[in-house]
């Protein structure tokens, strides 16, 4: 099951995490980061999830029943239970719970 | 110990993430074997990647035979957000020596979070505060992963649509994102280079293409983007 590219694509993520961490400590200890970097530093990391959630839903049927009721479902019992509590193990154990029991059900 | 009372005041701080890792990385380990892989590679994951929302994306990537460029560039985005934690350590990890490579590898957003808002001891030697602060939460995240792989080997038990919690896992960091930014425009250009995205290309390309229109948008919109950014300021 673990075929040699599962390693290989370890090792890049670990790489390209490892650059974003890094690069400050090499690039601006001395002078500080231009305003295009900035500018994407802070507003990517909504845009980066947004396109994440529909990633994690690319191979969802929306065309065929159940329409990715389930799906939507599952996000919605999460956000409610984050409006709520406000504890993200809360959010993502509730949600992914009652997204297991739809799917288990059928 | 020589240096027990820094290991205690950094035990104390970080508990509050000891609940939150070891549960995560229970659940990532659990994850991971559950669809097939052997335990070492969600613990060699969390001893060299160390970086809770790749991780899990990780399982997409391995399930949609993703090329490493594609690889790379979606792991450099999806943690762009850690190459800002760094500017304001600078200071604080000048004077760290050899634990410094550690602290700038462990740097996660819970450990950013605790080393940048708690007051420090100043009677307390700061450089083995913080490495014990960093490498306590690893081991928490670690010994979850750990825990999950093993039990997820040796319970069987049904575990379809435990991969919503992926899912789940990004709605809940998007709502936090809202609560900072109070804009819904980065929502929307979001997901609307994802519907392009999904619509134009193939599955295995779906997440780099989403990204490359997502900064096309965002360098189009950027007025608008930084004046709600100065009105939130």
């Amino acid at each position: 099951m673990t075929e040699p590219w599962i390693w290989e694509a370890v090792a890049v993520m670990a790489l390209a995490n490892l650059l974003t961490r890094v690069a400050p400590f090499l690039f601006f200890s001395r002078r500080r980061p231009p305003q295009a970097v900035v500018f994407v530093e802070e507003n990517f990391p909504p845009i980066i999830l947004t396109i994440l959630i529909f990633y994690t839903l690319a191979s969802v049927d929306f065309t065929a029943a159940p329409y990715g009721l389930k799906e939507l479902g599952g996000i919605a019992v999460t956000m409610l239970l984050h409006r709520l509590f406000g504890n993200y193990l809360i959010s993502i154990f509730g949600g992914t719970a009652v997204y297991m029991v739809m799917v288990h059900l059928g | 110990m020589k240096y027990r009372r820094e290991f205690r005041a950094a035990f104390r701080a970080s508990i509050p993430v000891m609940m939150g890792y070891s549960v995560l990385g229970f659940a990532f380990g659990l994850l991971m074997t559950s669809q097939g892989y052997p335990w070492v590679l969600p613990v060699v994951m969390s001893v060299v990647i160390y970086a809770g929302a790749l991780q899990f994306l990780a399982l997409g990537f391995f399930q949609a035979k993703a090329g490493m460029w594609e690889i790379f560039v979606a792991s450099i985005f999806v943690n762009i957000r850690q190459a800002f934690y760094g500017l304001s350590l600078l200071k604080k990890f000048k004077k760290a020596g050899r634990l410094r490579p550690y602290l700038i590898f462990s740097l996660t957003d819970e450990t950013y979070a605790l080393m940048t808002t708690l007051p420090e001891n100043p009677q307390l030697k700061r450089r083995w505060y913080l490495f014990f602060l960093a490498a306590l939460n690893q081991s928490y995240w670690i010994g979850g992963t750990l825990a999950g792989a093993l039990f997820g080997g040796m319970v069987r038990f049904d575990t379809r649509g435990l991969d919503f919690s992926l899912t789940a896992l990004f709605v809940v960091l998007a709502m936090e994102q809202y609560r900072k930014h109070r804009d819904l425009l980065p929502f929307f250009i979001g997901a609307g280079a994802s519907l392009i995205a999904l619509v134009l290309v193939s599955r295995d390309r779906m997440l780099i293409t989403a990204i490359g229109l997502a900064l096309l948008g965002m360098f189009a919109l950027r007025e608008r983007l930084e004046r709600k950014e100065a009105d939130h300021d």
